[in-house]
């Protein structure tokens, strides 16, 4: 499944196309391709967290594309999600210098308290596990990212309880 | 001597605001530029001062400059290349977080000198709290007057726009970063034509790496010649060292260039030494593409004299016995560590963030993974590590970008130094001491495999 369609149309709010248009409007006359990856944010974080098949046509429309070139970037870089995903992505970076520091710990440490794999939400929909390459946290790990925040000195089970804990609580305020 | 350049403020709270960066003498390099510099002199300072790009790849920053055609009257951009992502370097987000308008003013004064109207800061992605750190300072700075139309009554324009990547290593080599400024796949261009010439939009284009264009200010404030007094031979002024690995004291360091790693590593200083009962057992000392070095040669050249943090003494002994100062992102491994899993991690990674563009990266670093996987699973044999080295070989110097040769040099030094290590894992995999140690990890742990 390379990506998922919705079945219904998705479009920006008054205020957010109003944000859209400002993106665009930062680069030069002719070039608002430019403004893809920054629209591309943009639909991930107001569509549920990933990019389904209407939302990367909607974009498509809004900026002048043929569908197909937003899909090759959708699909090239990967912070775009193209499933669905929990409320919370966990991304555990797990290369080199994070390994040495127990990101490998800290990645079964998650999976045994939320219950799942790799790649899988937990089925109260908050959670969903990545393991991701270096965010350049090298000298803080073991960390994850969640949303805008890095997690870092994630090295004991105290402190992922803690943050696992505070993250449910913002997900019921 | 501690001699800090760039990071001379990073300690008072709040330089992050416009007021206070200002009262602290921020932005008198762009005074000093716009009122009594003409763009050319501005980059005759920076060849004088010896600068050297500090992404990684270490070339002269004003013969950079010089090669930008300003001739052909076309528009001319300045990017900044923060889409810090090299394994172990976290140098250019510290600096962000910490002195954002020490950026501005270096992009300032830097597109002045470059008669650019227009400058990007291309942004890692996943550094959103980053992004907001200086869409604010560039907010603060064009209300202050240092952006926009006729800056100073100068009659210099500058706009500055902040552009999010969305996690690809491959986009910090400058032309891939271009691909994906224009929204597209970061699939690295042929060169030539370099970016001087056709670059963003395919105009003459500099790309600068986030500390490079913050070591501009001083440099336009005290001269080139003041500069090039700092430091070493050919590798002038201070640079930003990240540390981490197995030490007591991991973060961004500023060193002055020429400080020896000895004293890097074990001053309190610095890193403070090993963080527990292992000695040192090697270092990466540039990032994760530049060539481990076993304990021995990190400290000492092959010739005995001791190892320095400059480009040069880095460099001594080519890859037979050095390595490189790339970009500062500076690796410990102790004793319990393991070469041959760390090689297959850096394998991994390599095979994951090739964009597939060359024959040889695309399947190369690929064939590199498996066989490290295999090897460090228990399975190898003597002669995959035989194939390991062949494989290595043919992706060196075979791609358009360097992503390849990054991904070859971390395997063949690790082959060169450690071939016993290698050779261990074929006969008595279980001996590994951090198998051992990390047992209990990787009892239930499937490593996948792409």
């Amino acid at each position: 499944m390379l990506a998922v369609r919705r079945g219904k149309k998705v479009e920006f709010s008054p205020e957010v196309l109003e944000q859209a248009q400002q993106i665009i409007r930062r680069y030069p006359e002719g070039q608002q391709k430019s403004a893809l990856i920054p629209l591309l944010h943009l639909a991930q974080e107001q569509f549920g967290g990933y990019l389904s098949v209407e939302a990367m046509d909607y974009i498509a429309e809004l900026l002048h594309l043929k569908p197909i070139e937003v899909y090759e970037v959708a699909t090239f870089y990967s912070m775009f999600h193209l499933k669905p995903v929990g409320r919370y992505v966990l991304e555990v970076c797990h290369t080199g210098p994070c390994e040495i520091k127990g990101a490998e710990w800290l990645i079964q440490t998650l999976k045994k308290k939320l219950g799942i794999q790799e790649g899988e939400t937990t089925a109260d929909g908050l959670f969903t596990l990545r393991r991701v390459e270096c965010l350049a946290a090298c000298g803080y790990a073991p960390m994850l990212q969640c949303g805008e925040r890095y997690y870092e000195f994630l090295d004991t089970e105290e402190k992922v309880d803690a943050l696992l804990e505070q993250l449910r609580q913002n997900a019921i305020t | 001597m501690r001699r800090l350049l760039l990071l001379e403020k990073a300690h008072i709270e709040e330089i992050d605001r416009y007021d206070i960066y200002r009262r602290e003498g921020g932005y008198t390099s762009v005074e000093k530029a716009l009122k009594s510099m003409s763009p050319q002199e501005v980059v005759e300072e920076v060849k004088k001062s010896g600068l050297r790009g500090r992404g990684g790849a270490g070339f002269p920053t004003g013969l950079k400059w010089s090669f930008l055609d300003k001739k052909s009257g076309r528009p001319r951009y300045l990017v900044c290349n923060a889409d810090e992502s090299e394994p172990g370097t976290f140098k250019d987000r510290y600096l962000m977080e910490k002195l954002p308008h020490l950026l501005i003013e270096g992009l300032i004064v830097s597109s002045y000198a470059l008669e650019a109207n227009r400058a990007f800061i291309y942004v890692r992605g996943e550094f959103k709290w980053i992004i907001k750190i200086l869409e604010r300072a560039i907010e603060e700075a064009r209300t202050a007057g240092w952006l926009g139309k006729n800056i100073l009554g100068s009659g210099f324009d500058l706009d500055i726009v902040v552009h999010p990547g969305a996690g690809a290593y491959i986009c910090g080599e400058e032309t891939a970063l271009l691909e994906s400024l224009e929204g597209k796949r970061g699939l690295p261009r042929v060169k030539p034509p370099f970016p001087a010439v056709v670059g963003l939009y395919g105009m003459p284009t500099v790309v600068n790496n986030v500390e490079t264009l913050a070591a501009v200010p001083w440099i336009v404030l005290n001269g080139g010649d003041a500069y090039a007094s700092i430091g070493i031979g050919k590798s002038t002024g201070t640079k930003l060292i990240s540390a981490c690995g197995n030490i007591k004291k991991p973060g961004v360091y500023e060193v002055e260039l020429g400080l020896s790693v000895e004293e890097f590593l074990y001053s309190d200083e610095w890193c403070g030494g090993m963080e527990g009962e292992y000695g040192l057992k090697a270092i990466v000392p540039g990032g994760s593409s530049v060539p481990i070095l076993p304990a021995h040669l990190a400290l000492k050249t092959a010739s005995g004299q001791p190892r320095l943090l400059s480009y040069e003494s880095m460099a001594d002994g080519g890859f037979e016995t050095g390595s490189m100062l790339g970009s500062g992102g500076f690796i410990v491994y102790d004793e319990a560590q393991c070469i041959v899993r760390n090689t297959y991690n850096f394998a991994r990674f390599y095979h994951h963030e090739s964009c597939g563009q060359c024959s040889p990266c695309r399947e190369g670093t690929g064939w590199l993974e498996r066989l490290l996987h295999k090897i460090e699973e228990g399975h190898g044999t003597l002669h995959d590590i035989d194939l390991l080295w062949d494989v290595q070989k043919k992706i060196e110097g075979n791609t358009i970008c360097p992503l390849g040769d990054a991904a070859a040099w971390p395997v063949a030094s690790a082959l060169r130094h450690f071939r016993q290590e290698f050779e261990a894992h074929v006969h008595q995999p279980q001996q590994c001491l951090f198998r051992r140690r990390a047992s209990f990890v990787f009892a239930n742990a499937s490593v996948e495999i792409a």
